[in-house]
């Protein structure tokens, strides 16, 4: 699979202040058992859309959000925190996200999300509190410059992995650049041996 | 030359490319650990490219979370809680058989939750590079191995390359003076070590744990306080192997042999953290000041104290933790009413957890109102209770004796809790709905959790323990 390819988003902000949002609410376990990476965003934050009856709740934070307007998820600090599973980015880019935001992201969510095409930004706790209280905010990213800006209000760098950055603005392929290390990989191997 | 940590030796040991500022390390991988649930779609991208799996020899599977842990139903074959389950079991199968991957499987005597079965093989090593699509890969560190997890795309990577891009975490060492006081165990330093950390202390860290505390652990209860080192956000713990490790390891399926293993003790001793080390954090607990610890909140560093109060007052997120646990700010948690206990887990699923639950069951019943589960973390933790007759014990208390299995740990499996029942759980995850939705959960050790199924409510173990032992 080729990345798609990334370099600007604007778009409104969905706002889940909750801190420690883990990847049992991003996807509950129950939902692991597909054997496809396709079709998950229907169990995107299932629990807290939907009760114990499968009728959706009052409180669903997404009720009458357009997500091809809301593709910017703010979250609470530590976003993604938890297991493993690759199911969680799998299923919030079904749904439409294409960058996460937080104060601090978990590793392992944040390395899944990049092979997904999801940004995975980090900004300071006063540039989060301004998203927090602002739902609906329109931002753009800009992965070129590695810049969030909130049009007429701030602008603000963010960090990334330069190898991440050029996997997605570039479509680098992670799996076909280290299929290009066979040689070093089998020197390797026979230095070991 | 500069002093380097067991972790920068590991490191540096598996380069096969080092890392520059525009390209993460080429890591090489010793070990790759495959499971039914992150691997299905890790395989379907190598069919997509026509690729093979690089290195069989050093992948190894089993099926743990999709499986029932209840008995194989009467045609002989494992009764699963839906279809997409028995699939996913069945595509794993498949995988390993056109692949050429060695499956332990439902016919074998080794099948377990991977990381209790991995390392029982002696497939763990010192030294090592581990992965696996599960974030308590972690659980191998306790051998000096470099061991985390990683999500699908980069089990595809492994499966291909036998290699990852990485750039390297920093460094903390999380130092543990003292020792445990008697009826405390490594589940409640874990849990001690998590509330310290906050469960995001210590994301873009791999932790090395050290000190008296540690290196007076056995080799099972090492497992445990690694396991829970992604609870804490680092994704591994490190414990340096000493002589605990190595005749823990002696004799195991998959560890050297003769001359062999004399070579490679030798270099396994090299490997700890030289003296003036550098880490980029530390920070350093008193064992002698941990007591049985629980969880009061859905966050595994909510924990406190068995026999303290809740916070009051409390933040936002203590708050929202209270409310979703039923608990009220500035009161006990013990007496609180339980529904269901769970022993099991990669975490507390071994033998020497069996046993700590076996001697506070010993010569009493499980309250009426409790129902519970334990569930060996793999056949020869089964074969080994079921020698020592703990599985009677089990039995004659009350609770279900299952087949291995990671169960209500992560309730995959039809093994759960109804909305709003109180579980206490000797697993790692005590995140809202996990062993089922609505379902309250309490993080202990077994010897709480056993307390808390004879009480019936939250439970401290140690007047349990303190009774002498009966033969």
């Amino acid at each position: 699979m080729l990345l798609d390819k990334f370099s600007k988003l604007t778009s409104r902000t969905m706002v889940l202040a909750q801190e420690n949002i883990d990847t049992d609410q991003i996807i509950p376990a129950r939902f692991l058992t597909t054997t496809s990476r396709n079709g998950l965003g229907r169990a995107a934050f299932y629990d807290w859309r939907y009760d114990e009856a499968g009728m959706a709740r009052n409180s669903d934070p997404f009720a009458g959000k357009e997500p091809q307007a809301h593709q910017i998820l703010v979250g609470g600090a530590n976003f993604g925190c938890g297991s493993s599973r690759e199911h969680a980015p799998w299923a919030l880019a079904d749904f439409g996200f294409r960058a996460v935001v937080s104060t601090k992201i978990a590793d392992i969510f944040k390395s899944n999300a990049i092979k997904n095409s999801i940004l995975p930004i980090e900004v300071s706790s006063e540039t989060h509190a301004d998203l927090i209280a602002t739902p609906g905010a329109e931002l753009t990213i800009d992965l070129e410059r590695l810049e969030i800006l909130r049009p007429g209000k701030w602008k603000q760098s963010f960090e990334m992995d330069a190898f991440g950055r050029r996997c997605l603005l570039d479509g680098v392929d992670p799996l076909g650049f280290l299929q290009n290390c066979e040689d070093e990989i089998t020197q390797f191997e026979a230095r070991r041996a | 030359m500069s002093p380097k940590s067991l972790f920068d030796k590991v490191w540096e040991r598996h380069l096969v490319r080092v890392e520059t500022v525009e390209q993460p390390a080429v890591l090489y991988i010793d070990r790759h650990l495959v499971h039914e649930v992150t691997s299905p779609q890790a395989f379907a991208m190598l069919k997509e490219r026509g690729l093979r799996v690089r290195c069989p020899d050093r992948t190894f599977a089993t099926m743990d979370h999709s499986t029932p842990t209840v008995p194989l139903g009467p045609d002989g074959d494992p009764v699963y809680a839906n279809e997409d389950a028995r699939m996913q079991v069945q595509t794993l199968q498949e995988n390993c058989a056109e692949f050429g991957i060695e499956l332990f499987g439902w016919d074998s005597p080794h099948r377990g939750v991977i990381h209790v079965m991995a390392p029982e093989l002696g497939l763990t090593l010192p030294g090592m590079t581990i992965v696996c699509g599960d974030s308590h890969t972690a659980t191998h560190g306790a051998f000096g191995a470099l061991a985390f997890g990683i999500g699908t795309t980069e089990v595809s990577h492994v499966l291909a390359t036998q290699c990852l891009l990485q750039n390297k975490p920093r460094s903390m060492r999380v130092t543990l003076n003292g020792r445990l006081n008697a009826g405390v165990s490594a589940k409640d330093m874990a849990l001690a070590v998590i509330a310290a950390l906050g469960s995001g202390g210590g994301t873009g860290y791999v932790i090395e744990y050290a000190g008296e505390a540690v290196r007076t652990l056995g080799m099972e209860e090492r497992m445990t306080l690694c396991n829970m080192t992604i609870e804490a956000g680092a994704r591994a713990g490190m414990i340096a192997p000493d002589q605990v490790t190595f005749d823990w390891l002696k004799g195991r399926a998959h560890a050297p042999k003769g001359d062999a293993w004399e070579h490679e003790i030798e270099d396994w001793r090299a490997l700890k953290s030289d003296k003036n080390a550098v880490y980029d954090a530390e920070i350093t607990l008193e064992a002698r000041l941990i007591a049985p610890m629980i969880t009061y909140g859905p966050s595994p560093d909510q924990g406190m104290a068995v026999d303290s109060i809740t916070p009051h007052p409390c933040g936002a997120v203590e708050r929202q933790g209270l409310d979703y646990m039923r608990f009220t700010p500035g009161r006990p948690v013990m007496g609180e009413k339980v529904d269901v206990v769970f022993i099991g887990s990669c975490t507390n699923g071994r033998l020497s957890d069996l046993q700590a639950a076996a001697q506070v069951l010993l010569g009493h019943r499980i309250h009426p109102d409790v129902r519970m589960l334990i569930v060996p973390g793999s056949e020869q933790v089964r074969r080994e209770a079921e020698h020592e007759g703990l599985h009677e014990i089990f039995k004659t208390a009350g609770a279900e004796w299952r087949l291995p299995g990671c169960s209500m740990c992560i309730a995959m499996n039809g093994d759960m809790a109804m909305p709003g029942e109180l579980v206490v759980s000797t697993s790692n995850r005590n995140f809202e709905g996990r062993q089922g939705k609505g379902a309250r959960t309490v993080l202990a050790s077994p010897a709480t959790a056993a307390a808390s199924a004879i009480w019936g409510e939250i439970a401290d173990p140690r007047p349990f323990m303190e009774a002498p032992r009966v033969a």
